[in-house]
């Protein structure tokens, strides 16, 4: 892609990620959300999460492997131990990029 | 004395930020790697960090980036994945109340998920504190995210792969960590199992770069419904 197209990208990334975390604290001081609005933003975040999540761990190259030798998917194992236990989540990311990498290197998984 | 307390402010500010540097440098880090790799300019990748400043939307923005994805769909993505800070920004404002727009501006330009996570737990226990003490986590947290993208920007151009690292891993152990540390009642478990196979339904019908925004929508709308249900 050409840099000028990612550039305007960025500007257009910088718009819809700026204005959500602007919009309520300039303006709720003294209106609130209507309930309805604020019960659908609070269900957002984990479905969005999982959204992104399911497809990175279940779907390699095109199609769901439940294989042992989708790394993604069991390295995602020790990952939300981390994070169940621990609630870090620094521990969580390190643990998950330090089992995929050992399990490449040492144990010599391709994935 | 003015002077002396808003440099103690600052002092603690900075203090405030170093659990969120710890964090972000690495992830800046691996945010630099992959971006190179995606082909974005050197320019572009730490514009990103100074101007989108969004962690997981930003790795997110260059997986779409490297896989080809339209403009149009990597800022919608871009939108959904950074909507909730919808809800930190609401949920500060009571506190903030009393501050001049050009300060909540500010403010609200480096509203992360770990800035409010700091900010959040102070305002409720401690109160807010002088500015100057705010807007040094803030800048401090930022500056980390900025550095740990330099960074990544360097070991980019030393490293071939970023495979043996296993820097490709930081993205789906972070949403592992965000969603878990999300969780706290059951429809929220629920939510997650349907969000995740709605979208990999999706993604494998074909509706590639959009399972993602779809899957959001339906399931949070669900979600609203099985809250309300479970109410009464």
């Amino acid at each position: 892609m050409e840099q000028d197209i990612v550039f305007l990208t960025l500007v257009g990334m910088m718009a819809v990620t700026y204005v959500p975390r602007l919009l309520p604290v300039l303006m709720l001081s003294s209106r609130r959300l209507p309930p309805l609005v604020v019960a659908w933003l609070r269900q957002v975040p984990v479905a969005v999460l999982a959204a992104m999540l399911f497809p990175a761990l279940f779907v390699q190259e095109g199609r769901i492997d439940l294989g042992l030798d989708n790394l993604f998917l069991w390295a995602a194992v020790p990952a939300f131990l981390v994070a169940w236990k621990r609630r870090s989540f620094f521990a969580t990311v390190i643990v998950g990029i330090v089992v995929v990498a050992v399990a490449r290197l040492v144990l010599g998984v391709h994935s | 004395m003015e002077i002396e307390s808003t440099r103690h402010g600052v002092l603690t500010g900075v203090s405030r930020a170093l659990p969120v540097v710890l964090g972000y440098v690495p992830i800046g880090l691996a945010y630099g790697v992959l971006a190179q790799k995606a082909g974005l300019s050197t320019l572009n990748t730490l514009l990103m960090s100074l101007i989108v400043y969004a962690g997981s939307a930003q790795l997110i923005a260059v997986g779409l980036f490297a896989g080809g994805a339209p403009p149009l769909s990597i800022v919608l993505t871009t939108f959904v994945v950074n909507l909730r800070h919808l809800l930190f920004s609401a949920a500060v404002a009571p506190f903030l109340q009393r501050w001049r727009k050009i300060d909540l501006a500010a403010f609200a330009y480096e509203l992360t998920d770990e800035t409010f996570a700091v900010h959040s737990a102070q305002f409720a226990t401690e109160g807010v504190p002088g500015r100057a003490e705010v807007f040094a986590t803030n800048v401090t947290a930022q500056v980390s995210w900025v550095f740990g993208t330099a960074l990544g920007i360097l070991v980019g151009r030393v490293i071939a792969d970023v495979k043996p690292l296993g820097l490709d891993y930081a993205l789906p152990a972070m949403f592992v960590a965000l969603l878990v540390l999300q969780i706290e009642e059951r429809v929220q478990v629920a939510v997650a199992l349907l969000a995740g196979v709605v979208s990999v339904g999706l993604l494998l019908a074909g509706l590639d770069q959009w399972n993602v925004i779809v899957a959001t929508v339906i399931v949070a709308t669900v979600g609203v419904v099985l809250e309300q249900w479970n109410r009464t």
